[in-house]
């Protein structure tokens, strides 16, 4: 991966992000057998849990309750338990899904866009008040966010904005860290030179922005737009605290729902739809990580260059 | 733990500045102005609020009252509170070093490039960061089981009897696992990136004073990182006083082992929701963010202090 990241787009677009390195040919370091293995070992451990949700939602409910928990049982029900996952209960989980892309969209989606247009600001104009809203928001990041979710669900109960999803999607709105990266990225991507020429030329701020910035940015927005999404996608105490109505749940609360299911007296035990489920719920975020890889990766580093 | 976690290194830098110094002007504000509006409607209003919450008693009888700073007095005397803050303590000095360790140690084997298949030990190890915290604890939560569960399997298989993972002596250890199953390759991604900008050149002029790799880890790579190692543990912290979705989503598993003010957040969020006691428990809500707050600006303090 380090040849991609060297080679990513960020590398043409700002030539001065990192200087190349690991050229090092005198005594380039030897490989290493027993690191390796030791390497090994932490990867079994991240895997192992992994490994065993995928060959456990192959299981039936009986399945899971007689079988070795590393190896698959007689039965292989992976696809009756994906088709039951959908249809459970009408197909709540079709919903859950639906929602969880909602909020994504517009959650995630718009705390990438104003952290984008804000960390712009930061980096490219001095303007009335800068370093008084870099304060206020780098403190506000130690603030824990949970000890703000009981005020912001009672401040919006009184705006009648409880139990729908407005109250999920406008907290998520706000990235303190998107803001971060978007303005340590922007000051390294974007030539100040490069603007004034733009506006020298007679381009608009908004003009400048679109046409000069933007495509300067992209390394910087897709990194922003991968860790905004997964902190909605994955999101647990916000939707648990302001929304009631089931038909609003995100995907993590409906699984915490169905897994609760099984302590309440008659309740119907669905382990092998809450594993499955989780399984489905895991594996569009895997994806999306593993193809976007060489751009979050350098988006990243650029966080972190150092003079 | 939410976004709030910038995987940085450095000290964000003040901008170039610009051509003309008297640049100044509002066209900034065009642009930031979208964030702050929001920002000021669900971080600054909400912590506003419960600040004017935190001085005010609701009662049956007589409605809202003034009571200053009454609910304080209280929860400075409220021993389920502490408790509370004494267990994410406890497993904040525990887990934390263990994870940074780890994720330190990965970062650098995978910098040392001594080891076969780099990239995949990198994204693999990264990728329980994209498992929703739900899921990771529903998976580690049935894993434990000592009935259905791994444990139970490795107990009938080997003839064994392990200890019950989600007994009330074992029950943190556990969620401390899954946190550090969670966030072991997001810190060593923190890690990795800042040594990546480390220039290769002084690596080679301490080889050639003849120093050892421990020397140069100690002497060169430590110190260059520190920023990152610094922020990283400060999150950490944030992260531990926050505790709540794992104990949540483990409790029904484990009913005697975690109780409803297990950690200072289940508390305010048991006294909120459960109790309706919205004034007090934003008071605990408070005393609890002055308290990360403090802990982390020592850690900052001291971690700046130690290159300086």
């Amino acid at each position: 991966m380090s040849t991609s990241v060297t080679a990513s787009p960020a590398k043409s677009a700002a030539p001065r992000l990192r200087t190349p390195r690991r050229k090092h040919t005198p005594g380039k370091p030897k490989r290493n057998m027993l690191l390796t293995v030791l390497m090994g070992l932490m990867v079994l451990y991240t895997v192992v849990p992994l490994i065993w949700l995928v060959i456990n939602s192959t299981k039936t409910q009986s399945g899971l309750a007689d079988s070795n928990g590393l190896w698959f049982a007689h039965d292989f029900a992976l696809w009756d338990n994906v088709r039951d996952t959908f249809t459970y209960h009408d197909g709540i989980f079709g919903r859950w899904l639906l929602n969880t892309l909602l909020y994504v969209v517009l959650g995630a989606g718009g705390a990438t866009l104003l952290a984008v247009l804000g960390g712009y600001a930061l980096a490219k104009f001095q303007f009335p008040g800068k370093r008084a809203i870099f304060a206020v928001v780098i403190g506000a990041v130690a603030v824990p966010a949970t000890a703000l979710a009981v005020p912001t669900f009672l401040m919006f109960s009184k705006m009648g904005l409880t139990d729908t999803p407005w109250a999920v999607i406008i907290p998520s709105l706000v990235s303190p860290f998107g803001l971060y990266l978007m303005w340590v990225f922007a000051a390294e991507a974007i030539p100040t030179e490069l603007l004034e020429a733009a506006r020298m030329d007679g381009a608009g701020e908004v003009r400048t922005f679109f046409r000069v910035a933007l495509p300067l940015l992209a390394p910087g927005i897709v990194t922003v737009l991968l860790f905004t999404t997964v902190a909605t996608w994955n999101n647990y105490f916000l939707p648990l605290i302001m929304l009631k109505d089931p038909d609003w749940y995100p995907l993590t609360l409906g699984l915490s729902a169905w897994s609760n299911q099984a302590q309440t007296i008659g309740g119907d035990v669905i382990f092998n739809l809450v594993i499955t489920g989780s399984l489905l719920t895991i594996v569009p975020l895997i994806a999306a990580f593993l193809f976007l890889q060489k751009y979050w990766q350098s988006g990243l580093a650029a966080g972190s260059v150092k003079e | 733990m939410t976004t709030l976690q910038p995987p940085v290194a450095a000290e964000p830098r003040p901008a170039p500045p610009p051509a003309k110094r008297d640049r100044r002007s509002w066209t900034g504000w065009g642009f930031i102005g979208p964030f702050v509006v929001v920002f000021a409607l669900v971080f600054l209003a909400p912590i506003a609020y419960s600040v004017y919450l935190s001085l005010f008693r609701d009662q049956l009888i007589g409605g809202n009252q003034f009571v200053g700073l009454d609910n304080y007095t209280r929860a400075l005397q409220d021993d389920a509170f502490w408790s509370a803050v004494g267990r994410v303590a406890l497993f904040l000095v525990i887990q934390v070093p263990i994870m940074l360790g780890i994720a330190l140690l990965v970062a650098l084997a995978l910098d040392s490039g001594r080891l076969y298949g780099k990239s995949f030990f990198r994204i693999t190890i990264f990728l329980p960061y994209a498992v929703p915290a739900v899921v990771a604890t529903l998976m580690w939560g049935f894993m434990y089981g000592t009935k259905y569960g791994l444990v139970g399997d490795i107990d009938s298989a080997f003839g064994v009897t392990l200890p019950d993972l989600l007994s009330p002596d074992w029950v943190l250890a556990s969620i401390g696992n899954i946190v550090t199953w969670e966030f072991v390759g997001y810190n060593m991604l923190i890690f990795y990136s800042a040594l990546r900008v480390v220039p290769t050149s002084l690596y080679e002029a301490a080889e050639i004073d003849g120093a050892g790799q421990w020397r140069i880890i100690t002497a060169i790579k430590l110190p260059a990182i520190r920023g990152a190692l610094v922020i990283a543990t400060i999150f950490s912290i944030i992260g531990s006083f926050q505790l709540f979705n794992e104990p949540s989503i483990l409790r029904p598993l484990a009913l005697n082992s975690i109780t409803t003010d297990f950690t200072p957040n289940y508390y305010t969020y048991s006294l909120s929701f459960n109790g309706q006691q919205h004034n007090y428990s934003a008071t605990v809500a408070i005393i609890m963010g002055v308290i990360t707050m403090i802990v982390a600006y020592a850690v900052q303090l001291r971690g700046m202090r130690k290159g300086a």
